[in-house]
C-alpha cells in the first residue's frame, strides 16, 4: 500500500515535469510543430532540440536502469517485450503522424492544453479519446 | 530565453521525466498508453495521477512566467476534430507516439520504435506539405 501511494505520487510529479517540459520547449503550439514539418517550406528547425535533450537525458536514465534490478516503487520493470516492426506499428504510425501534421498536436500537448480551455484543444482531446477508443474496443486484436 | 533554448530545456524536462516514471515506478512515460489506458480503466490511480500532473504544467508556466504558453491553431474545427481521431486510433495501433517511440524508444535503441518514429515523422511531413498546398 505504501508503494502504490509513492507510484501515485511519482506518476503525479512526473506528469507535473513532462507538462511543464512541454511547455517551455514550444510543442504545445501547434503553429510551431507544423513549421518543423513544413520541411519543403519555411522550416522551423528548433523543435529538433526537444526531442534531442529528451532523448539525451531519458539515455542517461536507460544507462541507471541498467544497474538495477527493480525500479524504486515497483517488483518489475514493465517495459514492451515486442520486437516486430509489423503493419500494425507501420498503418498505425502513418496514421499517427498524418494527424500530427494536420493537427499540430501529439496526444501530450492535446492533453496539457486543456488547461487553457480552449475549444479547439477540447475537441481535438475529445476526438483523439474517440479513436482510441474505437482502435481498443472494435479493432485491436485482443491478444494481450 | 531563446530560440534554442527553450526547447533544449524543456525536452531535457521531459526526458528527465521520462527517467523519474521509468526508475521510480519502472513504467514508459508513452501519453498515448497513458490515455489510452485510462480510458479502458487500467491503472487508474497512478494514470489519472500523470494525467493531472501534465494538465498542470502549463499551470506552473503561467505561475512562474505570468503568461500561458504560446498556442497558435489555423486549422478549422472539423480539420481539428479530423487529425484528433486520426491521432488517437493510429497511435493505439502503432503502439506509441511522440513520447513513448520517440523519446523512450530512442532512448532505448529499439529498431521498432525507430520505424514508427520515421513513418510518423514523414507522413507528418506529407501531412504540412499538403495543408501548405491547399493554402493553409
Amino acid at each position: 500500500m505504501k508503494s502504490q501511494l509513492a507510484q501515485v505520487l511519482t506518476a503525479l510529479a512526473a506528469g507535473l515535469v513532462f507538462g511543464f517540459g512541454l511547455s517551455l520547449s514550444g510543442m504545445l503550439d501547434p503553429a510551431r510543430v507544423q513549421g518543423f514539418l513544413d520541411i519543403f517550406g519555411a522550416w522551423d528547425p528548433s523543435l529538433a532540440f526537444v526531442l534531442g535533450g529528451a532523448v539525451a537525458v531519458a539515455t542517461a536514465g536507460m544507462q541507471i536502469l541498467r544497474s538495477m534490478d527493480r525500479p524504486a516503487f515497483d517488483r518489475t520493470f514493465h517495459l514492451p517485450s515486442s520486437n516486430a516492426i509489423d503493419r500494425r506499428l507501420i498503418v498505425g504510425s502513418a496514421i499517427f503522424g498524418a494527424g500530427w501534421g494536420f493537427g499540430g498536436f501529439c496526444p501530450g500537448p492535446a492533453v496539457a492544453s486543456l488547461s487553457l480551455g480552449l475549444i479547439q484543444s477540447v475537441i481535438f482531446a475529445a476526438f483523439m479519446l474517440a479513436g482510441m477508443m474505437l482502435h481498443d474496443r472494435y479493432v485491436a486484436r485482443r491478444t494481450s | 530565453m531563446n530560440t534554442y533554448m527553450s526547447p533544449l530545456a524543456g525536452g531535457m524536462l521531459i526526458g528527465l521525466s521520462a527517467a523519474m516514471l521509468l526508475l521510480l515506478n519502472g513504467r514508459i512515460a508513452g501519453i498515448s498508453g497513458i490515455v489510452g489506458r485510462l480510458a479502458q480503466g487500467i491503472g487508474i490511480a497512478t494514470n489519472t495521477a500523470f494525467v493531472i500532473g501534465l494538465m498542470l504544467g502549463p499551470v506552473v508556466f503561467l505561475g512562474l512566467f505570468g503568461e500561458w504558453p504560446t498556442i497558435t491553431i489555423t486549422a478549422s474545427l472539423p480539420l481539428i476534430a479530423g487529425a484528433g481521431l486520426l491521432v488517437g486510433f493510429g497511435s493505439r495501433m502503432g503502439s506509441g507516439c511522440t513520447s513513448g517511440h520517440g523519446v523512450l524508444g530512442l532512448a532505448r535503441l529499439s529498431p521498432r520504435s525507430m520505424a514508427a518514429v520515421a513513418t510518423f515523422l514523414a507522413t507528418g511531413v506529407a501531412a504540412v506539405a499538403i495543408l501548405k498546398g491547399f493554402g493553409g
